[in-house]
């Protein structure tokens, strides 16, 4: 996708790269990343950056055994397994591979659950240091204005939402932090489909949402 | 590769010695048999040659020269992310064991042989150490079992090399708040806590760090 304007930081793309992410953000990363190519070649660097330190850091010897060891492994046919094979024919769904593999499958196996003013979202399964969950706001439907704790990410997949900040369609990711108070709407020309990932529960600004945060967990 | 920085910085990279004088640290061998011993091992041409050779011919010869060679840095890299001895020992093994399964997605044009290794060491520690999954970007579509371009190959090990040059020059400073963010598996709150160093200061540092970096790529 080549339109994208809002981008990952460097210092996202680092952690991504050296793999000290929550999981949730790596998958919003991850799928952003596919989404964008400026992104994809700028992780490249941070992923050589890696690669140029490994070679000229410390090494620690190995066991005597340990290439008989791995050639046993590699012919035991263990490892093999865990490699899996590439999924997802690109430009043909909604959701980026790795998405899909949280999912189960393309938009049409996403477990929506309401809440409220039409707004739906589908939380997925990652570990418990942030959360990622998919938001489905309806054409023109504002979420509720809200600031954060820790650190937002909302990557738009479908559709477009406008905010104090900007506007964000397909493939941009929008980086929110405590410093952020607001209230995105989807546009008026379709629905609107993000992934959102955050290390924080949202903090509501109206007494109603509030209430209703736990039973949601958003 | 990298963008932007300021052009009226001096070039870092022109006046530094070549790649294979960089030290090694921390081996077990006697100091004098190195530069020898050295000199013959880092050769990144000889390893994209070792890793056909495992592609098309299962050649343990070769995977024996890579094993030698890189299998101490990812156990090293493993441990400094936080694995004992014996786990690190194994997930290397496991590393090693993944790059002969996978050698034939190993494309020259993409990454360094180092670069690759470095990035299913890391996504194996995810894995194993912090026991989550790891999201991968969707794969870009090639065409139907394409030989990478000659040309692209030896531009991608030029710039590797520069890259590894340029991050020998690093300051000291600089140097360690990046190898802390890469290896350390510590995000840049917990660099704080280790170093007691302002979070402002990490990063500005790992800023300065990616600047020069950019800087020596241009």
């Amino acid at each position: 996708m080549s339109n994208v304007k809002h981008h990952l930081t460097d210092s996202l793309l680092m952690a991504y790269s050296a793999g000290t992410l929550p999981e949730a953000f790596n998958l919003i990363v991850a799928a952003h990343v596919s989404m964008c190519d400026e992104c994809r070649a700028r992780l490249a660097s941070f992923d050589s950056v890696g690669g140029a330190l490994m070679e000229d850091t410390q090494t620690v010897p190995m066991a005597e055994s340990s290439f008989a060891e791995t050639m046993r492994l590699i012919n035991s046919g263990a490892v093999s397994d865990m490699i899996k094979p590439a999924t997802a024919e690109r430009g043909k769904s909604v959701l980026p591979a790795p998405l899909q593999e949280y999912v189960g499958g393309d938009l049409d196996k996403v477990k929506w659950r309401s809440i409220g003013m039409g707004v739906r979202q589908a939380i997925l399964p990652t570990s418990r240091q942030a959360s990622a969950r998919l938001l489905y706001i309806p054409a023109g439907t504002a979420v509720p204005d809200h600031g954060h704790r820790g650190m937002e990410l909302t990557l738009v997949l479908q559709g477009a939402f406008v905010d104090e900040t900007d506007r964000f369609g397909p493939g941009d990711i929008e980086i929110a932090d405590e410093s952020l108070n607001h209230t995105p709407i989807a546009d008026i020309g379709a629905d609107c489909i993000c992934l959102a990932a955050t290390d924080a529960r949202l903090r509501f600004n109206k007494l109603i949402p509030r209430i209703a945060q736990p039973f949601f967990r958003i | 590769m990298f963008n932007v920085v300021d052009p009226s910085e001096p070039n870092v990279a022109s006046y530094l010695p070549a790649l294979h004088v960089r030290k090694e640290v921390k081996t077990e061998l006697p100091v004098k048999a190195q530069p020898v011993a050295m000199k013959k091992k880092y050769d990144p041409g000889a390893w994209i040659t070792e890793m056909s050779l495992i592609r098309d011919h299962k050649d343990q010869s070769a995977f024996a020269e890579l094993f030698q060679y890189f299998a101490p840095r990812v156990k090293a890299f493993l441990m400094r992310s936080g694995a004992d001895a014996t786990l690190a020992e194994e997930c290397t093994q496991e590393v090693m064991a993944t790059l002969w399964h996978k050698a034939h997605l190993f494309d020259p044009s993409r990454a360094s042989v180092a670069t690759w290794i470095f990035t299913i060491a890391r996504n194996r520690k995810i894995d194993a150490l912090r026991k989550q999954r790891r999201p991968e970007p969707e794969d870009l579509e090639w065409g139907p079992e394409q030989e990478p371009d000659q040309e692209d190959v030896l531009s991608l090990q030029q710039e590797s090399e520069q890259l590894g040059r340029a991050i020998a020059a690093l300051p000291a400073k600089q140097r360690e708040l990046i190898e802390k963010a890469y290896f350390g598996d510590l995000s840049h709150s917990e660099i704080a806590e280790q170093t007691g160093l302002p979070l402002g200061t990490i990063k500005s540092r790992i800023r300065l760090a990616l600047d020069r970096l950019r800087h020596a790529m241009k």
